[in-house]
């Protein structure tokens, strides 16, 4: 320390001093301050419409994921030639899937060609009409969910005992005539009658088997033989919820441990991979729009700021002559433009999560707003300006008192 | 009686090229409660002495004294603090600014000296009164008359007690009616023991001090 210096108490700005001089500064020009502030309320209300619609509609897409999808496992045979290749599945297939943590339950089955089906035994086959025929083990049935409209779906004991019962889906059974059960009606496929357990209401994902007849898969290969080459056998693995995609990556290795590659695993696409991707498309596009709007509003407070130290020199001297130093000059400006900001940040936060709620409600959808995207975005706002006022700060502190006072 | 200012050849020559020399190395003592008069023409180095003596500025060669302190040795922030502590600027465009009151105004001169804020308004309403202007308080910079105006940048400058008054022209926005009561205004302070120093290129202005001092052409000469 110089001699003297001891004798001069240096100058003081306390924060509390340094924020009434800033809000002053924004307050004193409202309208101007306003305008200013609109470059930082499009921009950051851009970011926050950009990430809540993302969200939003990311939500809106896992929420279109039934259940019943997500739990859902297929595996297929990707062999030529089953016939050369042998069964695809082993004979106890069910029972080894069903020993993965997170299976509830699976089953076997194939479409076993088409075959005429009648309800009476001596109809004319030529103007009877050929139907598919299903082969599906109980396990493959349940795990398909139909609805059943009358009666039951057939069970272990009718597969293990190859007993001669089908499933008919309620549109053939109508066009078969068959109404009711309580008479145990049967049904000739291929000459051969078997009796009708249940019919199917509906099967969501699996509409096929309402035009089918449902027979036990050992019914089937007793009385037309193994499934032949053109009749893939596939899998159905139902598992627990969330389970999906960890059951299917063990699946072929417990089926076929000597040929996994020959089983094709497909499990429901993950919710959130989907998600993700749409967030990503729909973010990189406008979240460079964002950051343009803030570029545009970071501009316009530099500019004002700047203006402001212009307009404002003879202030300028006069606080130094009050004993201000650069460095609280310079403060002063830096605040004023981060107020500027944070207000602009506040404003566009509120507009883009308003739009978001507008947009959701208009389109049904649930908004969805991270709390992530909305509690710092009014701080974007405030390094919005906080940078803009960085250069106006700095030609601020530098203005001289002498030339300031002459004006 | 003590020294308030105290030029020790101290002169001023801005860089060139060429190099001008404002004000060529001169001694000045003003004690302290005398009323000095700096008189000159325009473009005689008036303004970078006023600027030297207020710690605007600094000597080129010399030594400058205020209150005993070395100006010259001070850092940058130490010679406003110094400034703002012990120096009351009155400027010939008042400097008021224009959104606050003539309270709030007062008060923005004791903003950066650590006075509690609790003690700002008290201060600045005392000195309001001392220049009769205690029923204006709350009334704009545009609400009020050039006497007015002034009266509130005199109660700015001496709010903070100083030891010197340096003023630049007090009464050159003013009509004559008006300027004669800022000119008693002065002459009460100095009779109450105020250090004043007005820098002025009237005569009639410069007749009310006790000390004359003429610049021409950067040379400081001792009229009265």
């Amino acid at each position: 320390m110089n001699k003297g210096e001891g004798l001069v108490d240096p100058s003081r700005f306390t924060p509390r001093d340094l924020g009434s001089e800033a809000l002053a500064g924004v307050l004193q020009r409202p309208g101007r301050a306003a305008l200013t502030a609109l470059g930082t309320v499009v921009g950051v209300a851009t970011f926050v419409i950009v990430l809540g619609l993302t969200a939003t509609v990311g939500g809106q897409i896992s929420s279109r994921f039934t259940v019943l999808g997500a739990t859902e496992v297929q595996i297929e045979d990707t062999s030529v030639d089953a016939e050369l290749d042998g069964p695809a599945f082993p004979p106890d297939a069910a029972t080894r899937v069903q020993a993965i943590n997170g299976v509830v339950r699976a089953g076997v089955y194939w479409s076993a060609g088409e075959r005429t089906v009648n309800s009476r035994p001596l109809a004319d086959t030529a103007d009877t009409d050929a139907f598919p025929i299903v082969a599906a083990s109980p396990g493959a049935v349940t795990a398909m969910h139909p609805v059943v409209a009358h009666g039951r779906l057939f069970d272990d004991f009718h597969d293990r005992s190859a007993e001669r019962v089908a499933l008919l889906g309620a549109a053939m059974a109508a066009r078969l005539g068959i109404q009711r059960l309580d008479t145990h009606p049967a049904v000739f496929v291929g000459g051969v009658p078997l009796t009708v357990v249940g019919i199917l209401g509906d099967a969501e994902r699996h509409a096929e088997l309402l035009l089918s007849v449902v027979v036990p898969e050992r019914t089937v290969e007793r009385l037309w033989g193994p499934p032949g080459s053109g009749q893939p056998t596939k899998m159905i693995v139902e598992t627990r919820l969330g389970a999906a995609a960890v059951v299917a990556s063990q699946l072929a290795a417990a089926l076929r441990p000597d040929a996994p590659d020959r089983l094709k695993v497909t499990a429901p696409p993950d919710p959130r991979s989907l998600r993700d991707s749409v967030a990503t498309d729909l973010n990189s596009l406008f979240l460079v729009l964002a950051l343009v709007c803030l570029g545009v509003g970071m501009v316009g407070i530099a500019n004002t700021t700047f203006v402001a130290v212009l307009e404002r020199t003879g202030e300028i001297g006069l606080r130094r002559s009050f004993g201000a130093r650069g460095s609280h000059i310079a403060a002063q400006f830096l605040l004023e433009s981060a107020i500027l900001g944070t207000m602009g940040g506040l404003i566009g936060t509120c507009v883009g999560t308003l739009s978001v709620v507008a947009i959701a409600a208009a389109r049904h959808w649930t908004a969805v707003v991270e709390p992530w995207t909305v509690l710092p975005a009014p701080l974007l706002g405030t390094v919005t300006g906080l940078i803009a006022g960085l250069y106006p700060a700095m030609r601020a502190a530098r203005v001289q008192p002498v030339e300031a006072l002459q004006r | 009686m003590t020294a308030v200012i105290e030029f020790d050849a101290v002169g001023r020559t801005y860089p060139g090229p060429p190099p001008v020399a404002a004000l060529h190395p001169a001694d000045l003592v003003v004690e302290s409660g005398q009323y000095v008069a700096v008189v000159g023409p325009s473009g005689s180095g008036k303004s970078t002495f006023l600027n030297l003596v207020g710690l605007l500025d600094v000597p080129s060669t010399g030594h400058y004294r205020l209150d005993g302190i070395d100006a010259g040795e001070l850092s940058e922030n130490h010679r406003a603090a110094l400034r703002g502590r012990r120096i009351g600027f009155v400027f010939q465009a008042f400097h008021l600014l224009p959104h606050r009151t003539a309270l709030e105004n007062v008060m923005l001169g004791m903003l950066y000296q650590g006075v509690p804020r609790a003690e700002r308004q008290d201060r600045a309403l005392a000195a309001l009164t001392e220049v009769r202007l205690a029923h204006r308080l709350l009334a704009l910079p545009s609400q009020m008359s050039g006497g007015e105006r002034q009266r509130v940048a005199v109660a700015r400058a001496l709010v903070n007690e100083p030891s010197l008054l340096l003023c630049d022209e007090p009464t050159g926005n003013l009509d004559t009616v008006t300027a004669e009561a800022v000119l008693e205004l002065f002459h009460g302070l100095h009779a109450r023991g105020m250090t004043l120093v007005m820098v002025t290129h009237n005569d009639d202005v410069a007749e009310r001090a006790d000390r004359i001092v003429t610049i021409r052409d950067g040379r400081l000469e001792e009229r009265r």
